[in-house]
């Protein structure tokens, strides 16, 4: 049975289509694993195994009957808890959503079901996907599974650590400023933001929508590509949506050729406040490329460093306006309606109990940056050092196929360690802000274990907008280089760990 | 400049979000220190670089005016904080000092 959760998920469908084993049994497999890991990582919000063992049935019933099957169908899948879905709680990591059922279904999730994946259930995440390590879910927080004291990334920490505690092989997210790429890097598993525009944002319980992206994770670059090939292309329903051709991103990572490759290392993502083991590993990782038959050059971003201040206030301008929908009247919790108390003041109460610290903090910021007064100094100041990142962006892929970085500059941090110093949590979305700001497409990729700690590195790779497919052919080529080296992936040794640890 | 406490508090009632002193007097600190470290924007915002709002460059997105059915009103309804007679329950608006 464990051979099932060590199983990739392209390698888990062909089982599946060919009727080696069944949906229902690699279903129950990993819910079993849920249930006897669970309770020390704590990924899932919610999880529901009639529906889950009903939709893999339902699928070995289509297969008997000789229906053609979908490439992924079969293949349980671990749902950050932002996407709406019909018949499950959505909370949005929310105190003021507990309970809340949606009336329908995110297009990215509506795509999984209708490929033939089984929802396993709802994973943590950082209130309305604000912060860097769930320690803002309105929950619990989420432990990664290298090291328990260890915080799992966020915002999407819940779906990282389900693929590395093998409760699943694949996972959905969000990235608005790196909740998919920084989760990823530190629990040493794959998660692509595409194209702005790339998947739909319908059903997605919005943060900052400029910058909003869901996106496919999972531990390999093919099974992550699989998964981006499901939900990816055009939504009728999201405006902002891009009509037109989903690149070839399976094809992409199949094939994994570097070969005449130019790499842009960008200097400014390095240096100060980078761990030495996350340098250390992101040069090798440059190396094993190199050796592959891909070029590296050196390219300068010089506005990347205003990123990360840009980003803290066109985010918060956007979530002081998005968030204004929670307003106790059509949904979620309600507090303070005692028959005499105005709308008005039944909403503040609400808000006030309904939110965590982080959100009212960006709320705040948000509604003082589009204040009148300080609009100009502010949110007008941060929308031209958006144009000039998207400025770096276009200079440097006139002369390179892809920018590279780390994709955070530490690995896992403790649990704790951040939680009263909100700048300092901030930085670890510096690497991944400006792809968010540009809209184009980005990855983070194993790229091994810092020597100081023992803990995951990422790779980013960053590439111009729709050609999400570079992304995966240099991820794929990373993988495959550093896996002849390693024997595998690097979260089988985490695999092997745990099983030595049994004997 | 400095934010004060009184003005996390205008800022708080604009947003209606009812902070509690103990909330104003630790958060009023933390955001200053933010504001300050994000106003670095102004350094490169000169009048030459016009201001990106969004990552595409997109104009209005239009569809056909068809009749299309709605959510089920009970599905709807179901999550509601208060429901009366088929519809949202709200509290008073009106007789609301402001």
């Amino acid at each position: 049975m464990s051979d099932l959760l060590h199983s990739t998920a392209a390698e888990l469908a062909a089982l599946i289509a060919s009727g080696q084993v069944s949906a229902r049994e690699v279903t129950q497999t990993h819910l079993d694993r849920i249930e006897s890991v669970d309770g020390e990582v704590k990924a899932f919000l919610h999880v529901d195994n009639d529906r889950a063992l009903a939709t893999a049935e339902a699928i070995d019933a289509h297969r008997a009957a000789g229906e053609p099957l979908g490439p992924l169908a079969g293949v349980p899948v671990a749902v950050k808890d932002i996407f709406c879905m019909t018949g499950a709680p959505t909370t949005a990591g929310s105190r003021i959503l507990e309970g809340w059922h949606p009336p329908y279904n995110a297009t990215v999730l509506q795509r999984i079901l209708d490929a033939g994946l089984v929802v396993l259930g709802k994973t943590n995440l950082d209130e309305f996907a604000m912060g860097s390590s769930t320690e803002n879910s309105g929950y619990f927080t989420t432990h990664n599974p290298w090291a328990l004291d260890r915080i799992p990334g966020g915002s999407g920490g819940g779906s990282a650590a389900t693929l590395a505690a093998f409760e699943a092989p694949l996972a959905l997210g969000t990235d608005t400023g790196g909740s998919i790429r920084q989760p990823a890097s530190v629990t040493g598993t794959v998660g692509v933001k595409p194209t702005y525009g790339g998947t739909s944002r319908y059903g997605v319980v919005a943060m900052a929508s400029s910058l909003d992206q869901p996106g496919p994770c999972g531990r390999t670059a093919l099974d992550t590509a699989l998964l981006h090939q499901v939900i990816a292309g055009w939504d009728p329903m999201d405006s902002t949506s891009i009509n037109g051709p989903v690149p070839d991103v399976v094809a992409a990572a199949r094939g994994a050729d570097v070969r005449g490759m130019r790499l842009g290392v960008v200097k400014e993502l390095s240096g100060d406040g980078y761990a030495a083991g996350v340098e250390q590993r992101f040069a090798e990782a440059l190396q094993a490329l190199e050796a592959a038959g891909a070029e590296i050059v050196e390219v300068s971003c010089p506005n990347f460093g205003y990123a990360l201040a840009a980003y803290y206030l066109i985010m918060p301008s956007e979530v002081s306006s998005n968030l204004a929908r929670f307003d106790a009247m059509r949904y979620g919790l309600r507090v303070g309606d005692d028959g005499t108390a105005g709308a008005e003041e039944v909403m503040a109460r609400t808000r006030d109990a309904g939110f965590g610290e982080e959100v009212k903090r960006r709320v705040i910021i948000g509604t003082y940056a589009l204040s009148s007064g300080y609009y100009d100094a502010y949110y007008g100041s941060a929308q031209k050092a958006r144009t000039l990142i998207a400025r770096d962006f276009e200079r440097a892929f006139e002369s390179v196929h892809v920018l590279v970085s780390p994709s955070t500059p530490t690995t896992a941090f403790r649990i704790g360690e951040r939680a009263d110093d909100p700048l300092a949590m901030y930085a670890a979305d510096l690497c991944t802000i400006p792809s968010n700001m540009a809209g184009n497409a980005a990855g983070s990729f194993p790229c091994g274990l810092a020597p100081e700690d023992g803990l995951p590195v990422g790779f980013q790779v960053m590439a111009p907008v729709l050609a999400d497919d570079r992304v995966y052919r240099v991820g794929a080529a990373l993988e495959r280089e550093l896996g002849n080296r390693w024997g595998g992936l690097l979260t089988d040794q985490l695999w092997d760990r745990e099983r030595g640890e049994r004997q | 400049m400095a934010l004060t406490t009184t003005e996390v508090a205008r800022l708080a009632a604009l947003a209606r979000i009812d902070l509690s002193d103990e909330e104003l007097a630790r958060l009023a600190p933390q955001l200053d220190v933010i504001l300050q470290s994000v106003a670095q924007v102004t350094e490169v915002a000169s009048d030459d670089v016009p201001p990106m709002s969004h990552a595409l460059p997109l104009t209005n997105v239009f569809r056909a005016d068809e009749v299309r059915p709605s959510l089920p009103v009970d599905d709807v309804l179901a999550s509601a904080p208060a429901v009366e007679d088929n519809r949202f329950r709200v509290p008073r608006i009106l007789g609301v000092e402001e």
